[in-house]
């Protein structure tokens, strides 16, 4: 629900009256992403990344429908599909490097997305369900790439395929049938590429039904902006439309830039050269890495080279990486601070900073070879990823001074604007 | 039943709290529903386990004759690389000496092997660690510091028992269920 001095939709064309009072729908998107949406005045280009998000979702989805009409999921098939694609297909080549570089650049925005998230402490209540909803979106699309990277069946799919499925492996128990269930074989084969295919067209269109979720639940008390105040009155506020679709619009026409410079320029600067080799399951390539989204994670899951107690090293990598993720399904309640924005919290600030420093080095240290120094590198970066998370944001939110608060966004702005006069 | 009794009961309970028929029906409905929607997610569950073609070629059957003492084929066996070697006396020896108790993943070469037929070492050729295929089987390739083989993603050492000695490996190469059908043949699985 919106603020009371909310723009309300009057249809101007007598067809839309016509449908409008059949079916709101016109409303709908009116109060959603149009006028009718108030939206504090100061949000920063950082709040472009959420619209971009969508983007990527709608490039990934119409290069994939249009890929998938040209590739067989068949062990005996696929690569060679991939390639008749890449060679025959009129203009394939274009969809999946589209599609392969789209994937990087939803990741990129989607990071983005989440650690501007994390400086301006957007989790915190009331949005703290949108954040929830957020990281189920965002586990979604970690399964949706590893699965698509499986499809070409190179041998970075297999391979990664088997290491991926093989953590399912370590745990004890029930951990072996498991794989096994997951991968209908003993080791990637047809059932697998197969279930793949069909799970990787399927769940981008539940990120899209999460999606709608996450915007739902982010308009029951609006966005939050730059300050972390809350909008106070209708001076707060614009309309949506047209002063953010412009923005958005503005920030969308550099993506694209960056998209097309990388789709033409560099197509495979990100992907892997082993993967034009075929799928082997007798030669395994020397240095198997994931692809680079997954490499903080992956860097994480190779820390634990030591058994704990009775936890054998295999186990304990697999738990820290899936704890690295579900960890932040609980930071609105370990970051106790009442204050939102990292603007206003000096300490806070400079530790933000160092997680990012920290994340970087993860992902670095899970694209190396797994060896010394990076092994080391990687067992103190992991060590602090979850310092960050439980040790050092309470105890910040407990000793730290945060700076005066501004009353009010247009207080924030108008003092903004005075000294840039001066 | 709907006696007369009862409806008074149900009556009474009505403002009175306890239970109710119409909480008993609405219970037992939905408990019905449940369990029903329960077994019909089972076979759709079950549809992901491996189909009968793949366990079918869950088993392999593996030609010893053509294999002289110091040679390894690479088959495979679930559709995963398989090594068979025939040892040399040699290899035998030096997988003997080694002190069992120091091993990374204790056992001895004849827990590996089948009984009177020491000479063959049959395990599967993916690394412990994660997965790779270690090398060593084929002609020339590089067999490790203690002459078994070797993993080149992460440097993992195995002996000629193919168990683990160096590298970052917790366990042996698997050894699986190995039944010897003639003096020349067996079957894996």
């Amino acid at each position: 629900m919106s603020f009371p001095w909310a723009n309300h939709y009057t249809p101007k064309a007598p067809l839309m009256q016509w449908i409008d009072e059949r079916l709101p729908l016109p409303r709908l998107v009116y109060n959603a992403v149009g006028a009718g949406y108030p939206v504090p005045r100061n949000l920063n280009y950082f709040w472009n990344f959420g619209v971009l998000s969508g983007l990527a979702l709608m490039i990934q989805i119409v290069t994939g429908i249009v890929m998938a009409m040209h590739y067989g999921a068949n062990e005996l098939v696929a690569f060679g599909t991939v390639e008749h694609v890449m060679r025959d297909v009129n203009g394939g080549w274009l969809m999946r490097y589209a599609h392969a570089n789209g994937a990087s650049f939803f990741f990129i925005v989607v990071y983005l997305h989440i650690f501007r998230g994390l400086y301006y402490s957007s989790y915190k209540a009331p949005r703290e369900m949108v954040w929830l909803l957020g990281l189920i979106i965002f586990l979604l699309m970690m399964a949706t790439a590893f699965m698509g990277y499986v499809l070409p069946w190179g041998q970075m799919s297999y391979w990664g395929a088997k290491v991926i499925t093989g953590l399912f492996g370590a745990i004890p128990v029930v951990g072996e049938p498991i794989q096994t269930w997951l991968l209908g074989g003993f080791a990637p084969g047809n059932a697998a590429l197969n279930r793949f295919f069909s799970l990787h067209y399927l769940l981008p269109f539940v990120i899209a039904g999460v999606i709608i979720l996450h915007i739902w639940a982010l308009h029951i008390p609006g966005s939050s902006n730059p300050t972390g105040v809350e909008v106070k009155g209708p001076q707060d506020t614009v309309p949506f439309h047209p002063y953010y679709t412009a923005k958005d619009g503005f920030g969308a026409g550099i993506f694209f830039i960056l998209f097309a410079i990388a789709v033409y320029f560099g197509p495979n600067f990100l992907g892997h050269p082993d993967n034009y080799i075929e799928a082997n399951p007798l030669s395994t390539p020397a240095h198997i890495v994931p692809e680079w989204y997954f490499w903080p994670f992956y860097a994480i899951l190779r820390a634990f080279t030591f058994d704990f107690f009775f936890i054998p090293a295999k186990l304990l990598g697999v738990l820290a990486m899936f704890a690295s993720i579900l960890l932040l399904f609980f930071l609105p309640w370990l970051d106790t601070s009442p204050v939102r924005s990292g603007n206003y919290r000096p300490l806070f600030r400079k530790f933000f900073w160092i997680l990012v420093l920290d994340v970087l080095v993860l992902g670095y240290c899970g694209g190396a070879p797994a060896e010394e120094p990076f092994v080391m590198i990687s067992q103190v970066a992991a060590a602090y990823y979850f310092a960050h998370f439980l040790i050092i944001l309470p105890l910040i939110a407990a000793f730290e001074k945060p700076l005066p608060l501004p009353g009010s966004i247009t207080e924030a702005v108008l003092a903004k604007h005075g000294e840039a006069a001066e | 039943m709907a006696t007369l009794e009862n409806t008074a009961d149900q009556a009474i309970s009505a403002d009175g709290g306890g239970v109710r028929r119409r909480d008993f029906i609405n219970i037992a409905a939905v408990s019905f529903a449940g369990v029903g929607g329960v077994v019909a997610v089972l076979p759709l569950v079950n549809q992901m386990n491996p189909s009968a073609d793949v366990l079918a070629m869950a088993s392999t059957e593996v030609d010893l004759s053509g294999i002289k003492p110091g040679q390894a084929i690479k088959t495979t066996y679930r559709s995963q690389p398989l090594f068979v070697r025939h040892l040399t006396p040699e290899e035998i020896a030096k997988a003997d000496a080694a002190d069992v108790a120091s091993l990374r993943d204790p056992q001895t070469l004849d827990q590996r092997t089948i009984a009177g037929k020491k000479e063959w070492l049959v395990t599967m050729g993916v690394c412990t660690h994660l997965g790779c295929v270690p090398l060593g089987a084929g002609e020339g390739e590089n067999k490790g510091e203690f002459g078994g083989y070797f993993c080149p993603c992460h440097g993992s050492h195995y002996d000629t028992a193919g168990r683990i000695r160096k590298g970052p490996a917790p366990k042996n190469l698997e050894v699986p269920p190995v039944t010897f059908t003639s003096d020349t043949a067996i079957l894996v699985g």
